[in-house]
């Protein structure tokens, strides 16, 4: 029999050779919800977790960046629209586009703040239905050459948990062309479309692939006992990604 | 204190729930003239002081990067608004 992990006893490394050396920063606004999950998976995976605060002015030499899930600031004025202004987004938005390409993934919440911030193209509008989702999401993995995809092979499936009102992506036809074109659909939804996003898109990257953002949530994914399913650990490929990229110093 | 109103708009091809939802309540009340209602968000930005070409433009400034963004809404109007006697 599997003994079921107590929380708090996360098994470290779970996913590859430890590299506690690796430190991976975690952002938190004021309404952020998923900082402690992003944070334990950075853990599960074998790397440090860095807290960061939306209001730092310096992303204290992290390798790579998560902003998680939430309602930063309650979602007022549009998801994402004032957060992106917070001092540090400032910081992850030129690190982002600098010659050292760090790592950024944005997951829900915090993928809507990085359209705001206009690391990646497009924007999410409430789900066709009007309803807020919550529900395991199957995604096929359509490009695994991001710092965030490299550990799934390509059109692999996984199983993660999706849980969001304002989950639908849209962007005119001319960008969804062009994200199609230059393979920059990461993620797609597999089966009955969850939301009424254009082209079942679920995650894109940026034209480099070192910023990803998606709206389903693979930090919840990581550890047998809590995944889809009770065993589902499909979302650990993530943080083991973003650890191969900053070992090959891709 | 004059204000500078600011309004804007989901873009006409984005699904608008609430506006959906408000045209469905409608004819509940007997309003039936109406076939669309789509709602928009209103901005006041209040001005101490003269409102000057300088600072009209830093509130259209503000308008499209900040009040709205432009993937899914317009700016549909930036007017200064007088003092209330």
């Amino acid at each position: 029999m599997t003994e079921t992990p107590l929380i708090g006893s996360y098994p470290a490394g779970q996913g590859g050779a430890p590299l506690n050396g690796a430190r991976i920063g975690v952002v938190t606004f004021p309404g952020t919800l998923d900082d402690r999950d992003a944070a334990r998976a950075v853990r599960v995976s074998g790397a440090t977790a860095v807290e960061l605060w939306h209001g730092d002015s310096s992303l204290g030499g992290v390798d790579a960046v998560i902003i998680p899930g939430g309602f930063s600031y309650g979602d007022y004025l549009r998801a994402g629209a004032i957060a992106r202004f917070a001092p540090l987004m400032a910081k992850i938005v030129d690190a982002a586009n600098s010659d050292a390409l760090l790592p950024v993934l944005g997951i829900c919440n915090g993928f809507q703040i990085l359209t705001e911030a206009h690391l990646l193209p497009g924007s999410m509008i409430k789900n066709d239905h009007l309803k807020f989702l919550c529900r395991d999401q199957v995604l096929r993995v359509e490009n695994n050459a991001t710092a965030w995809t490299n550990a799934y092979a390509a059109g692999q499936d996984i199983t993660v948990p999706l849980k969001n009102q304002d989950g639908q992506y849209i962007a005119d036809e001319k960008t969804l062309d062009a994200l199609e074109a230059e393979g920059r659909v990461a993620f797609r939804y597999v089966g009955a479309n969850p939301n009424g996003s254009r082209r079942d898109i679920a995650g894109i990257s940026n034209a480099a692939g070192n910023v990803v953002g998606l709206m389903p949530h693979p930090e919840h994914a990581v550890e047998a006992g809590y995944g889809p399913g009770h065993t589902g650990t499909d979302g650990l490929g993530f943080f083991t990604s973003v650890l191969n990229t900053l070992l090959g110093g891709k | 204190m004059p204000r500078i109103v600011v309004d804007v708009m989901l873009k006409p091809e984005i699904l608008d729930p609430q506006g959906k939802a408000i045209v469905g309540a409608l004819p509940r009340l007997g309003f039936n003239a109406f076939s669309s209602v789509r709602q928009g968000k209103r901005f006041e930005l209040t001005v101490e002081g003269d409102v000057t070409d300088e600072i009209l433009a830093q509130a259209r400034e503000a308008a499209e990067t900040m009040l709205s963004n432009p993937v899914i809404e317009d700016v549909v109007n930036v007017e200064v608004v007088a003092d209330q006697p």
